[in-house]
């Protein structure tokens, strides 16, 4: 076997003409020229791997940086923020000197290929993020989206990511306490896959990634480095440098959540000890990236020997080091002096550390591999400096069209009879139906906080046994409304995200998000992302509460058909004690029911019109945020102040497929009377937004009425809570026992 | 009656957490000497009828669509020595 010499700094410049297979890894011609400018000569093969992966659209946000601007430039003034946007993840002062990390973010295209890895490692991915703020995880939510529910491929997808989720989720210990599941047939080839954590730690040990002091050392530690999610960089190796080398790697990479526990329990000691100047967790384009960003967002460079690094494949080349995305790695920077007691730390917890390099006074970054420097480049211009991308953007013509279409001109139930099938249709429908099948598959209660979980409102967490402070979060995105109106409809997600946590009892503080889109080269799928951010900034402005962080997904297309934009929102609140928090299920019979809001003839992107119709048309509901405040303070004195008993927020399905949740859960039913002014299709179906249902005691009517009254919200009392039938007077009556078996069987039967 | 067997394992250049946990158990029980294990699974199938070659491309495909997960996993397929199972199977 021969091999061609090592592509040295120092050869790179002596054979300036050499061709790099710049296109095959993903760069544009202008790139590369730009990468050639940058350096004065041509890269070397390794620096080229590593501009090429922090180049690409997943770590430089190229074409998404333009818009995601906003959301600093229009970020409120909160006092809760402790660290914003850039970091591995935001972090919210919730009280009593805790904070709170939380991110959003997709693993996508990963799972569809391989569902359970690819699931198992976003998980364990978003995790590492909030390890690396240093904090402890508490908690992880997932927001999916499948292809039809009856599709065969949904069910060699679904199942996997389920399970990959759960096995990964439950290995580490954390409990899943949100989420949602969503089928829509745009999403057949481009499953949805987010992952979101929750992590909790004291003010003062909140950590940055950066590598400051010269002198001071990089430790890798965690799993060995292998072959995994090299793909490009085996074009690299095998066409150019290394023509024996198996041509095709493999994107997939396989996680393994015992060693990633390791890694939480090894750095949160070391962070306890104060052990850490800087740290950085290995996700996307692997150590280029944890180099290049701990080097760039510190004071000086950088010099890494490469030949050190633990190796699970003993014939990696050095570019595939570079940008391997082996699993459960991290990186951090300590002092000299607290090396060995840093590594003592992880060889207790059986975790392989090794010192790398160290930090140096210049400002190049520098990486060794047999003695020879094959990297030296400014790590800024690798980690921040990379192209960014006014991509053209255009209203797509069929927007028109598709807003024409109506949803309000659809034939509507006409009879009690007709009422009742639409209804037991809605709530048997895939996306209102239940999810327990694939919820009980995750752990909601180890660790032994969980206060609340799917399918309530939001999630919530305690996160202090004495005072019983707890954190709540819910993620939502409706595909369909933001179709119809990108802008409206990310401020729909933030609304109903927003509304699910008062909904609970919990203080609305800020917000994390996962856009995910088609391909930002059409004009039209851009359009959709600008409006979708310039919306969400807005109504982040508006609720006054900040975007700490987010993650972007784009290409999520088959062919041309992109899917619907979806922006999915996370938004993360604070209740001060646990035990006022709100549930959804009905709790005493003879409760009052009281509708919160207003109730307008909204049907556009509706389940109904969905489900009954199959009909995607018209506007989706209208955005009034200073209500959805309103109904927030509302709701969370009123849980505060123990006037109500339980709480569900109205959103897709409408009134009566709240009711029906609420209902099935607390084992209760209702007895609702459409109230004057409203007919009792635009009762049940309607999906205006910053509605609530709350039961209140008899004994709390008044002082709830009253304080509604006085705060100027629309409060109707629509029914009680009797008996085992859910019943629309004068219209139909359906039992609890039709309505569960509707409810309950429709995912099983299609999945299990 | 023929067996065939399918064995999988998972493809160099995954990682195999259940293999990487034999090998780190092995010097704990006193076993020295090994550098790396893997780990992987071992289907014995016993096949109706003459194992011709439509046979064999049968197990082929069964193999790569159900028993392996070609993203992740390799697998080779032979047909076991007759002598013993024929014997058996008398």
């Amino acid at each position: 076997m021969s091999r061609t010499p090592l592509d040295t700094v120092e050869h790179a410049t002596a054979t300036p003409d050499v061709e790099l297979p710049w296109a095959e890894l993903g760069l544009k011609k202008d790139e590369y020229e730009r990468v050639v400018e940058i350096l004065g000569r041509r890269p070397t093969g390794a620096e080229l791997a590593m501009y090429s992966v922090m180049w690409s659209e997943h770590c430089s946000y190229k074409s998404s940086k333009v818009h995601l601007r906003q959301f600093g430039e229009k970020a409120p003034e909160s006092d809760a923020l402790l660290v914003g946007i850039g970091e591995n993840a935001g972090v919210v002062d919730v009280g009593q000197g805790y904070a709170v990390t939380f991110k959003v973010e997709s693993h996508n295209h990963p799972s569809y290929v391989e569902p359970y890895q690819g699931a198992a490692t976003g998980v364990g991915g978003i995790v590492r993020d909030i390890i690396a703020m240093g904090a402890r995880p508490v908690a992880v939510v997932d927001p999916l989206r499948f292809g039809a529910a009856d599709h065969p491929d949904t069910k060699r997808v679904l199942p996997g990511v389920v399970a990959g989720i759960g096995g990964y989720g439950n290995c580490l210990g954390l409990p899943n306490i949100g989420g949602e599941v969503v089928f829509d047939a745009c999403y057949q080839g481009n499953p949805l896959v987010n992952a979101g954590a929750i992590g909790v730690m004291r003010h003062e040990d909140i950590h940055l990634a950066k590598a400051s002091g010269a002198g001071n050392k990089v430790i890798l530690y965690g799993a060995r480095t292998g072959g995994d999610g090299i793909g490009g960089a085996s074009i690299l190796a095998s066409e150019t440098f290394d023509d024996a080398k198996p041509s095709k790697r493999p994107a997939v990479q396989v996680g393994d959540p015992f060693q990633e526990k390791l890694l939480i329990e090894c750095t949160l000691e070391a962070f306890a000890e104060k052990l850490v100047v800087g740290i950085q967790d290995l996700g996307a384009a692997g150590l280029s990236c944890a180099t290049s960003e701990l080097a760039s967002n510190g004071s000086g460079g950088m010099r890494v020997t490469l030949d050190d690094v633990p190796l699970r494949d003993s014939t990696l080349s050095p570019e595939e080091i570079l940008m391997s995305e082996s699993q459960e790695r991290m990186c951090a920077v300590v002092e000299p002096g607290k090396v060995d007691r840093f590594l003592e730390i992880c060889d207790k917890w059986d975790v392989i550390a090794t010192v790398i390099g160290e930090v140096t006074d210049g400002d190049r970054l520098e990486i060794f591999w047999h003695g020879e420097k094959i990297v030296d480049v400014d790590p800024r211009t690798v980690a921040h400096d990379g192209p960014v991308y006014e991509r053209p953007y255009a209203r797509p013509d069929w927007q028109d069209a598709l807003q024409a279409d109506d949803a309000g001109k659809l034939p509507r139930p006409a009879s009690g009879e007709e009422l009742k099938d639409q209804v037991l249709k809605l709530v048997s429908s895939p996306n209102q139906a239940s999810k327990q099948w694939i919820t009980q598959q995750y752990d909601h209660f180890v660790q032994g906080n969980t206060v609340l979980a799917q399918p309530e409102d939001s999630g919530m967490i305690r996160i202090d046994e004495e005072t019983g402070l707890g954190v709540a979060i819910a993620t939502d995105g409706n595909g369909r409304y933001a179709k119809l109106d990108p802008y409206h409809g990310a401020q729909l997600a933030l609304a109903e995200a927003y509304r699910n946590v008062a909904t609970t009892g919990a203080k609305p503080l800020a917000v994390s998000d996962c856009l995910n889109f088609g391909s930002p080269e059409d004009p039209a799928v851009m359009w959709q992302f600008a409006e979708a951010v310039r919306g969400l900034a807005d109504g982040c402005r508006q609720l006054g509460t900040p975007v700490t962080g987010g993650n972007v997904s784009l290409y999520n297309q088959t062919g041309e058909a992109a899917i619907h934009p979806t922006p999915v929102v996370a938004v993360l609140g604070v209740i001060d004690d646990v035990a006022r928090r709100t549930p959804v299920a009905f709790q005493e019979e003879g409760q009052l029911l009281y509708l919160l809001g207003d109730t307008r003839e909204e049907f556009g992107g509706s389940a109904w019109s969905q489900v009954i119709h199959d009909h995607l048309g018209g506007l989706p509901p209208q955005v009034d945020l200073e209500r959805e405040k309103l109904l927030a303070e509302i709701l969370i004195s009123a849980s505060r102040d123990g006037m109500i008993d339980s709480a569900h927020d109205l959103s897709d399905g409408g009134l009566v497929q709240a009711v029906v949740e609420s209902a099935l859960l607390g084992g209760k039913g209702a007895r609702l009377i459409v109230p004057d002014g409203l007919d009792a299709f635009t009762f049940l179906f309607s999906e205006s937004a910053g509605r609530a249902i709350v039961a209140v005691p008899r004994s709390e009517e008044l002082r709830f009425t009253d304080m509604c009254g006085a705060r100027g919200l629309p409060a109707t009392r629509v029914g009680v809570v009797d008996g085992d039938t859910v019943e629309v007077q004068g219209e139909f009556a359906l039992t609890l026992t039709e309505l569960r078996e509707a409810h309950e069987n429709t995912i099983p039967s299609l999945l299990a | 009656m023929a067996r065939v067997v399918v064995d999988v394992m998972l493809k160099p250049e995954i990682l195999d957490p259940q293999g990487q946990a034999v090998q780190r158990a092995l010097p704990r029980l006193g076993f020295d000497g090994i550098s790396d294990v893997r780990q992987g699974k071992r289907f014995e199938l016993e096949v109706d009828g003459p194992l011709d070659e439509a046979a064999l491309a049968r197990i082929h495909d069964l193999a790569e669509s159900f028993l392996a997960n070609t993203v992740i996993e390799d697998f080779t397929v032979r047909v076991e020595e007759a002598a013993e199972v024929a014997e058996a199977a008398k």
